[in-house]
């Protein structure tokens, strides 16, 4: 029932992470989101909880052998703050002036 | 068919339904008290909470259909349908009635969770904690046998039991929503959960 | 630089009235003239001034595409931004090229309905509208006013037009953004008052008259507002200028040497050190290559004898109280890292604070619904590189080489950088 999760940097869902195929991408309406963790527990392939028990989701979409256990926790969440998403393919969409074209972390000094 | 049959099945699926309405409850309570150990994680409450819901309406089936097929009894179908419309114990029934109607809301309301959104599904399943304790007076007042030491002591402990429950979800300190505004404005601290809380 | 936003009167005559403002530019494009202005602001590479520099012609080009209702326009001059004053200036000095934009934004999308949200707390910008209002006879749309609360999130999009619909200025889930469903649902133009300024210039000039400004890559001029200088205050600049140049200009040394660093964009923007920053270009592209960020044009330079970090950790502390509190990972992550912050400021660092800010800056962006907690933390990122010997400094409880750390009180409160 362990796996090993490498953080990956996280996927927006209304803007992808790079361009791409179409895919299924889980994603969190962080408002309602309250921190419960239960989508954790029966995910921890994509999905890994910070200090404060919220969730942190791999990037890269839901690969299919796991769209089950995510269909799992998309129904467990108490508040429905987790759904599963088709993103068509698309080019990237950003701004220049801000961070948005840039995670901070891949950004060079 | 002997009626006696009817009568038994009456019986026995009203207690068992108590019994797993009462296990329901207090999972309920649990869960938004996020409890957890070591062997049992927080998903597993919130997936017996729902599926021992599902299971407690079948034996709820059981209990009123027998209830109103059995000829032993004057129970038509209004007395099921209407709450008073009962000749037998009009009250005590009624509040099995009533308690039926709220247990039915909160499951279809809960089925229907993605289309209806989670506001509407939670203002409704307020209603829950008034179903239980009808529940809870139809089978003291309504039953046949409920001064009996067996049933006394199977409902004494699911009033234990949910009342536990209940004092266990108002002391664990209230969801992390209750704290953002606090924790924002710098008056209260954003304490970390203990790592062995987030690892599964 | 010929000025091109603040030609005409100097500052202080105040706001322009009406007959100057049309003796100076004519009068504006509007029907199918407004429409077809739309390819022209595509030609002109005019980018959004509000902080996301998003492509303006774009922008109007997707909102008069959208099903949904007629559109409606959006004016942003809520300025949450401590360190920023240019769209107050803005309304202030110019509101009639305020409102030439705004209508020709309406013309050209279609919409019949323009919502004005300008901060409660800008008097002078508020009662320059309302006269400038007055003084118009050409309003062929409703238009109504909105008072901004003044936080630093109300003048995020989804905000604004909550706060529009429900006055709530608080951001909300997106999908749908609201150039797809806003104000009342319908199709919704958000735009900062200086873009809509600028357009109102390429209206009637066209876009080959942008383009003969900016000396790198992206064309035009541009607002900025200068802190820690000796002439503080909102200057309009050549994009590309360097910062080296614009320290000149406004007094804020001659060589890299006379500042440590400079923040660029914002509290959600980046710093910069002097050193490398001295000749970099004021320019989106080249910023975000450097590290840093156009952002809302704000310029602010950190003299030689204040402490980076503890700039920084008030930085933090403000953004984390500006938190619309509604995401758990904003609300607790920019708190938690806030309070290392301060304790690295004052001298008090736990063993772990900067390896945790680190870790906890890394998960935190993107966790939100609003990109509030990505930009405090973009700002932390490139602090920690630019300071990165002085955060060193401060977690080893040594000596703060440029303030006495006795003299640094860890009170939360709002004052600014420099």
């Amino acid at each position: 029932m362990t796996a090993t999760f490498r953080p990956r940097p996280t996927a927006r869902p209304d803007r992808p992470a790079g361009p791409g195929p179409a895919r299924t991408e889980l994603v969190v309406d962080r408002i309602a989101c309250d921190g419960f963790g239960m989508c954790a527990e029966l995910l921890p392939e994509l999905i890994e909880l910070d200090d404060w028990g919220y969730p942190i989701v791999a990037a890269g979409g839901v690969p299919d052998q796991l769209l089950d256990h995510a269909r799992r926790a998309v129904a467990v969440c108490p508040v429905l703050a987790l759904r599963l998403a088709r993103i068509p393919a698309a080019p990237v969409e950003r701004g220049n002036a801000g961070w948005h074209g840039n995670r901070p972390s891949s950004v060079r000094g | 068919m002997s009626p006696q049959i009817l009568w038994f099945a009456t019986r026995g699926a009203g207690i068992v339904s108590l019994i797993l309405f009462s296990a329901v409850a207090c999972l309920g309570l649990l869960a938004v008290a996020r409890t957890q150990s070591a062997r049992w994680p927080r998903f597993l409450t919130v997936e017996l909470h729902r599926n021992l819901a599902l299971l407690s309406i079948v034996f709820l089936g059981i209990h009123i259909v027998t209830a109103v097929v059995d000829p032993f009894t004057s129970l038509g179908i209004g007395a099921a349908l209407v709450p008073l419309a009962s000749s037998y114990r009009p009250v005590p029934v009624a509040f099995g009635v009533v308690s039926v109607y709220l247990v039915l809301a909160v499951i279809v309301t809960s089925l229907l969770r993605e289309r209806i959104g989670h506001q509407v599904w939670r203002a409704i399943h307020w209603a829950s904690y008034a179903a239980w304790p009808l529940a809870v007076e139809h089978t003291l007042t309504a039953g046949s046998d409920s001064w009996s030491f067996w049933m006394l002591a199977v409902q004494g402990t699911c009033i234990v039991a949910v009342s536990a429950a209940l004092v266990h979800r108002l002391t664990s300190g209230g969801t992390n929503r209750s704290r953002l505004a606090a924790v924002t404005g710098g008056t209260a601290d954003p304490v970390a959960v203990d790592p062995a809380w987030r690892n599964q | 630089m010929e000025p091109r936003l603040f030609a005409g009167p100097p500052a202080g005559s105040g706001p322009e009235p009406l007959a100057d403002h049309r003796a100076r530019l004519g009068s504006r494009p509007s029907g199918a003239a407004a429409a077809a202005t739309v390819p022209t602001l595509e030609a002109s590479g005019l980018l959004g001034r509000g902080g996301a520099g998003f492509p303006v012609g774009r922008k109007w080009r997707s909102v008069a595409g959208q099903a949904g209702g007629r559109p409606v326009v959006l004016v942003n001059a809520a300025e949450g931004e401590p360190l920023s004053s240019k769209d107050r200036t803005l309304l202030r000095l110019r509101p009639h090229l305020v409102l030439d934009g705004a209508l020709l934004a309406a013309d050209a999308v279609g919409a019949d309905r323009i919502a004005l949200y300008i901060g409660t707390a800008q008097r002078d910008a508020q009662a320059s509208i309302r006269r400038a209002l007055a003084e118009r006879r050409d309003l062929n749309v409703a238009i109504d006013l909105h008072a901004a609360p003044d936080t630093y999130v109300a003048g995020e999009e989804s905000a604004a037009v909550h706060f529009v619909n429900e006055a709530d200025a608080r951001p909300t889930v997106t999908p749908p953004r609201p150039y797809e469903r806003g104000v009342g649902g319908r199709p919704t133009l958000v735009q900062n008052v200086e873009s809509l300024a600028h357009a109102a210039l390429i209206g009637r000039f066209g876009d080959g008259w942008f383009r003969e400004l900016g000396r790198d890559v992206t064309p035009g001029s541009a607002l900025v507002t200068i802190s820690g200088a000796a002439r503080d205050g909102v200057r309009e600049i050549e994009i590309g200028t360097t910062i080296g140049e614009l320290a000149e200009q406004a007094g804020a040394g001659t060589t890299a040497r006379d500042r440590q660093a400079v923040l660029l964009g914002g509290y959600f923007g980046g710093w910069l050190s002097t050193e490398r920053g001295w000749d970099v270009p004021l320019d989106p592209i080249a910023l975000r290559a450097a590290g840093s960020a156009f952002g809302a044009g704000v310029v602010a330079f950190l003299g030689n004898d204040r402490c980076g970090v503890r700039a920084t950790s008030r930085i933090m502390d403000y953004m984390a109280g500006q938190s619309a509190a509604q995401c758990g990972p904003c609300v607790f992550g920019l708190r938690a890292i806030a309070d290392a912050t301060a304790r690295l400021a004052t001298g008090r660092p736990e063993r772990d604070d900067l390896e945790r800010i680190q870790r906890w800056s890394q998960q935190l962006a993107g966790r939100g619904a609003c990109r509030h907690p990505d930009g405090a933390v973009g700002q932390l990122l490139s602090s920690l590189r630019v300071f990165g010997s002085e955060w060193e400094v401060h977690q080893r409880r040594r000596p703060c080489t440029r303030e006495r750390v006795a003299a640094i009180t860890p009170a939360r409160n709002r004052e600014q950088v420099a």
